[in-house]
């Protein structure tokens, strides 16, 4: 598989299928692997950063779910490469620089990535579509199974996995859900709701990943706490409290078709004519105007859109991608030019 | 021009961000310009939060400070403070007794309780990934909707959690 090859598919987590997946857009875990006797990325020397390279690309090379996977080195790829990998969600933005030493292997449905010397060895994910924690945790389980049998990982029996971050000792796991919450978000119980979840030390971000604000009712829920809990105690935490924000949200739902059924559909489809017919439009405002349309899908307003459309243009929107797409470098303005081409062409606009 | 954030106000604030070399351009009134400098305020990073718990344990003197240096990858116990990153996995024995208090704090805990790798045989921990598993194949029974194996199941944990506390006592 070649980087390029990625333009013309989209993930398998972006196909807007599994349970919930009118309001969970997708469930994905990482793990957190260092080996024994190296350094940590942070101290390591480059000789140690292409030892570890090394040892991990061996590895890989003996276990099955590998055999479709690619590896890519982080200083073969340019600026606008290592950016549509962050887009993709397949990396983090700290991957992409200082990229001695650093790789990303992808597998093809891109479901499994993984990064090499990031702040730990390794940071192994797994994403799948809807929520499907359980699915996903047995499949990075496996993962992990088979390269603890090649990889010496630093482990102690009281502590469990370390970590370069005390944040993530123990199980080294973090498990987020991406939720779409217009809902709850228009009748404004959003914070209530955010402010709940960070009192159980669960942590809410956006779409775009740490750091980021969320954008277009997107947000990625995730657990804080890796030690003195097991790895399914933790999913089966974290899938309870999205269960219940999953029903604040349905709730939220049907209060806004009671209340004023027309004004939403108003919002729905001048959101869906916007998208349709601009020739210049920004990010912010293409994402915000998405979510609507998705959630009009999702209350079934909107027919002949499925929500696989509305999930790929979220990300296809982004600058990289638009870059990708065009084979070159494109100015802030150029790219809001080629933005609304291209929604127009995914929707059948004018 | 109008305000990217609200769509209604005139936009009167032009801000640049430079996020990983992509330059994002908005267009904000004044009104969501004052917010959103706020929020940049208020972004600060994981290792100043942890400089904060790692200070706030027992005082050390000056001279266990001179000794709290990993031996393994020189990393002081001070510069783990400042950065909030350890240098490799001989700092958890080096600094075992600063990052026990810090863990529990961190995390409310500072046992695991989860896997093992495949290549460590530890006998307690074998029988957690028991538990574990019949917890996961319980979950599966529920959302299956397979009461009867489900129900069977549920014994099973409760018999197991039963034995290990008293292999505990």
């Amino acid at each position: 598989m070649k980087l390029n090859d990625l333009i013309y598919q989209s993930g398998q987590w972006l196909k807007g299928t599994g349970p919930y997946s009118n309001i969970v857009m997708s469930s994905r875990i990482r793990l957190a692997r260092n080996l024994l006797s190296v350094p940590f990325p942070n101290k390591a020397h480059k000789k140690d950063l292409v030892n570890v390279l090394s040892s991990v690309q061996e590895a890989t090379k003996k276990i099955d779910y590998f055999k479709k996977s690619t590896l890519f080195q982080m200083n073969e790829l340019d600026n606008i490469d290592r950016q549509f990998l962050i887009e993709r969600h397949l990396m983090s933005h700290e991957h992409s620089s200082n990229t001695e030493g650093k790789a990303l292997i992808i597998s093809q449905e891109e479901i499994l990535s993984v990064m090499i010397n990031e702040e730990d060895h390794l940071r192994i994910q797994v994403m799948q579509s809807g929520l499907n924690l359980h699915e996903t945790w047995k499949i990075i389980d496996m993962i992990d199974d088979n390269l603890s049998k090649i990889l010496p990982f630093a482990f102690l029996q009281h502590w469990g996995y370390l970590t370069a971050c005390p944040t993530n000792t123990g199980t080294a796991m973090r498990g987020s859900v991406m939720l779409h919450l217009p809902a709850l978000v228009m009748t404004k119980q959003i914070n209530k709701v955010l402010t709940a979840i960070a009192k159980l030390s669960f942590a809410s971000r956006g779409f775009y990943g740490e750091g980021t604000q969320a954008r277009g009712n997107f947000y990625q829920i995730s657990n804080q706490v890796s030690l003195g809990h097991s790895e399914v105690d933790i999913i089966q935490n974290i899938n309870g409290l999205i269960r219940q924000v999953i029903e604040q949200e349905e709730q939220a739902r049907q209060a806004l078709i009671l209340q004023n059924k027309p004004m939403l559909e108003d919002k729905i489809f001048r959101s869906l004519g916007v998208l349709k017919n601009a020739h210049i439009i920004s990010s912010q405002e293409t994402i915000e105007l998405l979510s609507l349309v998705r959630l009009g899908i999702d209350l079934g307003l909107v027919k002949n859109i499925d929500r696989c459309t509305m999930n790929e243009l979220l990300i296809l929107i982004q600058p990289a991608h638009l870059q990708k797409i065009e084979g070159r470098k494109l100015s802030a303005s150029a790219r809001d030019i080629r933005r609304a081409s291209l929604i127009r062409e995914k929707l059948g606009g004018v | 021009m109008i305000c990217d954030l609200c769509g209604k106000k005139k936009a009167t604030v032009h801000l640049t961000e430079i996020v990983d070399e992509q330059m994002l351009e908005m267009h904000l009134c004044e009104e969501c310009a004052r917010e959103k400098s706020v929020q940049m305020e208020q972004q600060f990073g994981l290792s100043d939060l942890l400089a904060g718990l790692a200070d706030f344990g027992k005082q050390v003197k000056d001279y266990e400070k001179v000794k709290s240096v990993c031996p393994s990858c020189q990393l002081s116990y001070e510069d783990f403070k400042k950065f909030g990153r350890l240098g490799c996995s001989e700092c958890y024995t080096a600094f075992q007794d600063q990052l026990g208090g810090l863990l529990k704090r961190i995390h409310g805990s500072n046992r695991h309780h989860g896997k093992s790798p495949g290549n460590v045989q530890v006998k307690s921990v074998k029988k957690t990934e028991n538990i574990q598993d019949l917890k996961q194949q319980l979950q599966q029974a529920i959302e299956q909707e397979h009461f009867e194996q489900a129900a069977e199941l549920r014994d099973k944990i409760r018999a197991l959690e039963t034995k290990r506390k008293e292999d505990n006592k």
